[in-house]
């Protein structure tokens, strides 16, 4: 049995630990977000945080991840309740097929988390493990710039919003 | 935990409920075109679509809970189709969107509408939803009239209901009881004048972007039904190779594992769980004999093999003297490499066989094509198939969505009463999916002492642009290694005026004398099918880089070198447009390794019209290309979601600059070696454009015109005459790599 933090929920599974976390969280929690996209890290589509970082849950075993503490886009929000991130998505309508943004949403969630505020390389040069095949690059971009405007107000809170 | 068997879309659980949508929804196959028989003699064409199913509620029904449902036998592919069809509907039905849901593509629940393919989805099912609910409009208004005891022009129809103009209304609902919209459509309808128009191009979030950003079940990869197995299957090492032995027991007692199912060369496994599947996969590949049987051409001299083979030749267009004329003639000749549709989300299905019935959740184009197939494949009647369309990852054609969809239909039959899963790896879809044809193409023209064109001869070199599903089930991967193997049909040719591999193979141009050549190759030594644009991809590219190189030789601006030659108001508009925001500056000069290029095309010649220009900046020591700025001008007809638009155009030009740059499926004598995004890389994003900006000419009133494959064509050109323009150089093969650009420049 190997025991799971994800999105602040402890989780008793008893999937093989060699599984690659991708599967256990899909079909073992029912979490939809991070999809399988190429089971070789080259893609991003099934990127997930661990203890802050982006990493590719189609490599990483389970038994790697005990004690760790896993994030998927299921905790940046809700439909009813969208975090900044799936916020920004919605605002820019950065999506096609849609199948790559939950990874892209991580992947821009963990760069925020480091840097508030990045330019348009940096967040390039952090976005560039994940693919997009519908060409949504440049809404992705928008999308990512336009969260680190809305954390920050988050973060800030509705007083300084006002002020403005 | 387990998703409810069913297609997975919040807006598909919406319930209907009403007696109309019951009567249509459940109704078997063949019933509704039955039914509509008697009511329809032989009438004038009816709009878009309308036709393939012509009463009303098969488009449209009202609940007795007053909630509107619009069928289309359309599919999302994640072009925004669902958005821009409910635009449709509510802007005739005068209602908000948000009160309508949309049931897409379903053998047993929507109309035959064939493949969502082709940019035809607006043109089809826009133009027949469109038509439908303005007629659904003046009934309501009708039965409103004689309820109220008033004439049809003291009413009005509003927000769900008919309004007097004495205050009195008469919700949707409460006027639908019956069998009222169950009437034959009408080859005209009373449309709204566009002027009035308050949805339709007007910018709409699309519907199932917050899903899809917030992890629900939005994909057929999400779709986890009771009881559902995962399977994988084990292809073939290369084409054609036939599976000698394979120790089933061995595998049969990995843990998780129901049953390793094979027929004649095709062999899968099904297990309680995903990585039990993939792990019993690669057991079973490492222990398979095969016999390879697969030669393929040398990848370096793939063009002539290729312009070698036996060709049926079509003249396409002739016009005026075949003779060469002009005082400065011009030769050239361009090749494409096959491409890959490269779905970020590998292709998946689920199916269930229960009862004698297959139901199959695929994200297949075309699931009434599909069905065909699979019952052929299987010896079902094809009412004991019911296929059900269910988001995928973008597809950009004929990807291996079918090819799962009959993996998925075989492993369940073979295991009766469990819905199957099966989910290609990376690997098997860079090489088994049908890629994009590779194609050449040569072309002479001339200009006289006027700098106008005086002729122009072009010959198109290409395999068939389509091997899709439909009758006969020998298109499916699967099917070909059966025991009793199906043979792929006879590929044929796409015929005009869309055409396949001579789409856009004639120019827009005004030209004296013209002569067309379509050389169609039956023999394919690699699978081939629709790549986004088809042959416009390659058409477009010669074309377009051709015209560049005549601008060249009567020293003329391109951009004012293409609107000497083009009549249509339109095309000259979008042009205009284009250069306009751009900022294009006739004999503008720039700094070696800066280049500016400009391209157009009107994509099938009758479709969208679209032209850009690109901004773009060479390394000299590394051949790199840096994609500076990009504006476009779409002119699509009657703009729906403006948005949409943009959104389709951004990612046509992304991608297209992605295939002309970067893209090459290789292979060697046996295999295909592009496997992985690794040795098959795209575009990422520190390589995407500084900016995209894309303008929308709107004609309000005029027929819809599709937007999804408009760019691709030009983005190619563009870019290559950018390179040109930057280096001197004139790159004529794609991709058009560092490693070319280098060649070309000396470097």
């Amino acid at each position: 049995m190997t025991v799971l933090n994800v999105n602040g929920k402890q989780h008793e599974v008893h999937a093989d630990p060699r599984t690659p976390l991708l599967y256990v969280l899909r079909n073992d929690l029912a979490l939809n977000a991070a999809k399988f996209g190429c089971g070789l890290g080259q893609c991003g589509a099934c990127t997930v945080l661990v203890d802050h970082n982006p990493v590719f849950s189609c490599l990483t075993p389970i038994s790697a991840l005990e004690g760790r503490y896993i994030r998927t886009v299921e905790d940046l929000g809700t439909i009813d309740k969208p975090g900044p991130v799936q916020r920004a998505f919605i605002e820019e309508q950065a999506a096609q097929c849609g199948y790559c943004i939950p990874g892209m949403m991580m992947r821009a969630q963990a760069l925020l988390e480091k840097n508030a505020a990045p330019d348009d390389a940096q967040i390039r040069a952090a976005m560039a493990p994940n693919l997009c095949r519908c060409g949504t690059q440049m809404r992705i971009l928008r999308a990512v710039h336009r969260a680190a405007r809305l954390m920050t107000v988050e973060l800030q809170g509705p007083v300084k919003e006002a002020q403005k | 935990m387990n998703a409810p068997l069913t297609t997975p879309t919040r807006r598909m659980f919406v319930a209907t409920g009403g007696a109309l949508v019951v009567s249509f929804a459940l109704a078997p196959h063949g019933a509704l075109a039955q039914a509509a028989k008697p009511n329809v003699p032989a009438q004038p064409k009816l709009p878009g679509s309308l036709g393939k199913a012509p009463v009303l509620d098969a488009w449209i029904g009202i609940g007795g809970n007053g909630g509107i449902t619009v069928f289309t036998g359309k599919a999302e592919l994640g072009q925004g189709i669902m958005t821009a069809l409910i635009q449709c509907a509510a802007e005739e039905l005068d209602v908000d969107p948000a009160a309508i849901a949309l049931v897409t593509a379903d053998t047993e629940r929507t109309a035959n509408e064939g493949y969502t393919a082709g940019s035809h989805s607006m043109q089809d099912s826009g133009t027949a939803i469109l038509n439908a609910a303005a007629q659904v409009r003046a009934i309501l208004i009708e039965l409103a009239a004689t309820r109220l005891n008033l004439t049809a022009n003291q009413l009005h129809a509003k927000g769900g209901a008919i309004v007097a103009d004495d205050g009195r209304s008469l919700a949707y609902k409460d006027l639908v009881l019956g069998q009222e919209l169950h009437r034959a459509a009408q080859p005209q309808s009373p449309l709204k004048d566009p002027k009035s128009y308050t949805v339709i191009g007007k910018p709409m979030r699309r519907v199932d972007i917050p899903g899809k950003v917030t992890g629900a079940p939005m994909y057929v990869q999400d779709l986890r039904p009771e009881g559902m197995l995962h399977a994988r299957v084990v292809r073939p090492p290369n084409y054609g190779a036939e599976l000698v032995s394979v120790d089933i027991a061995t595998v049969e007692k990995l843990p998780g594992v129901i049953k390793v199912v094979r027929d004649g060369s095709f062999i899968a496994v099904a297990a309680q769980g995903e990585f039990q599947a993939i792990e019993a996969m690669n057991m079973l590949a490492s222990i398979a004999q095969w016999r390879k049987v697969a030669s393929l051409p040398d990848e370096a001299t793939i063009h002539q093999f290729l312009t070698r083979l036996p060709a049926q030749d079509e003249v396409i267009a002739n016009k005026g003297s075949p003779a060469q004329q002009g005082t400065h003639v011009v030769n050239a000749a361009y090749t494409r490499p096959y491409l890959a549709h490269g779905s970020i989300g590998p292709s998946c299905a689920v199916a269930l066989y229960k009862a004698n019935k297959l139901t199959v959740w695929t994200h297949s184009q075309g699931v009434f094509p599909l069905r065909a197939s699979l019952a052929n494949m299987l010896q079902l009647r094809p009412e004991q198939v019911h296929c059900i369309h269910v988001e995928g990852s973008g597809c950009y054609g004929h990807n291996a969505a079918d090819d799962a969809a009959a993996d998925a239909a075989l492993i369940a039959r073979a295991i009766p009463g469990r819905p199957i899963r099966v989910q290609w790896m990376r690997e098997q879809e860079h090489g088994w999916e049908p890629f994009g044809p590779a194609m050449a193409s040569s072309v002479s023209g001339a200009i006289d002492g006027s700098g106008r064109i005086v002729s122009w001869n072009y010959a198109v070199w290409s395999n068939t642009h389509s091997t899709r599903p439909g009758g006969p089930a020998g298109n499916l991967l699967a099917a070909q290694y059966l025991a009793r193997p199906f043979q792929p049909p006879a590929p044929k040719e796409i015929p005009l005026p869309d055409g396949g591999g001579d789409r856009n193979a004639i120019p827009l141009y005004t030209i004296p004398n013209e002569h067309v050549v379509d050389h169609f190759i039956p023999q394919m030594p690699l699978r081939v099918s629709a790549l986004r644009g088809l042959g416009a991809y390659h058409n477009v590219f010669s074309v377009e880089s051709f015209m560049d190189e005549l601008a060249l030789a009567a020293k003329a601006d391109p951009v004012e070198f293409r609107l000497k030659h083009l009549d249509d108001p339109r095309a000259r508009d979008v042009i205009t447009k284009a250069a306009q925001e751009f900022g294009w500056k006739k004999g503008e000069t720039r700094p070696r390794g800066q280049g500016r290029g400009f391209a157009f095309a009107r994509y099938k010649n009758s479709a969208a019209y679209c032209a850009l220009a690109v901004d773009v900046t060479v390394e000299r020591e590394t051949g790199e290309v840096h994609l500076g700025r990009i504006v476009a001008a779409i002119d699509s007809g009657q703009a729906v979601n403006p948005d949409g638009i943009r959104n389709q155009i951004e990612g046509a030009i992304v991608q297209s600059a992605s295939w002309t740059l970067y893209e090459t499926v290789t292979f060697d004598r046996t295999d295909i070696t592009s496997r992985d995004w690794s040795s098959y890389p795209i575009l990422r994003f520190p390589q995407a454009p500084e900016s995209v900006t894309v303008h929308i000419i709107d004609r309000p009133g005029e027929p819809f015109l599709g937007t999804g494959e408009a760019g691709q064509g030009p983005t190619a050109a563009a870019i290559a005459n950018a390179i040109a323009d930057a280096t001197g150089a004139r790159l004529r093969d794609l991709p058009l790599t560092a490693d070319r650009i280098k060649q070309a420049i000396g470097v």
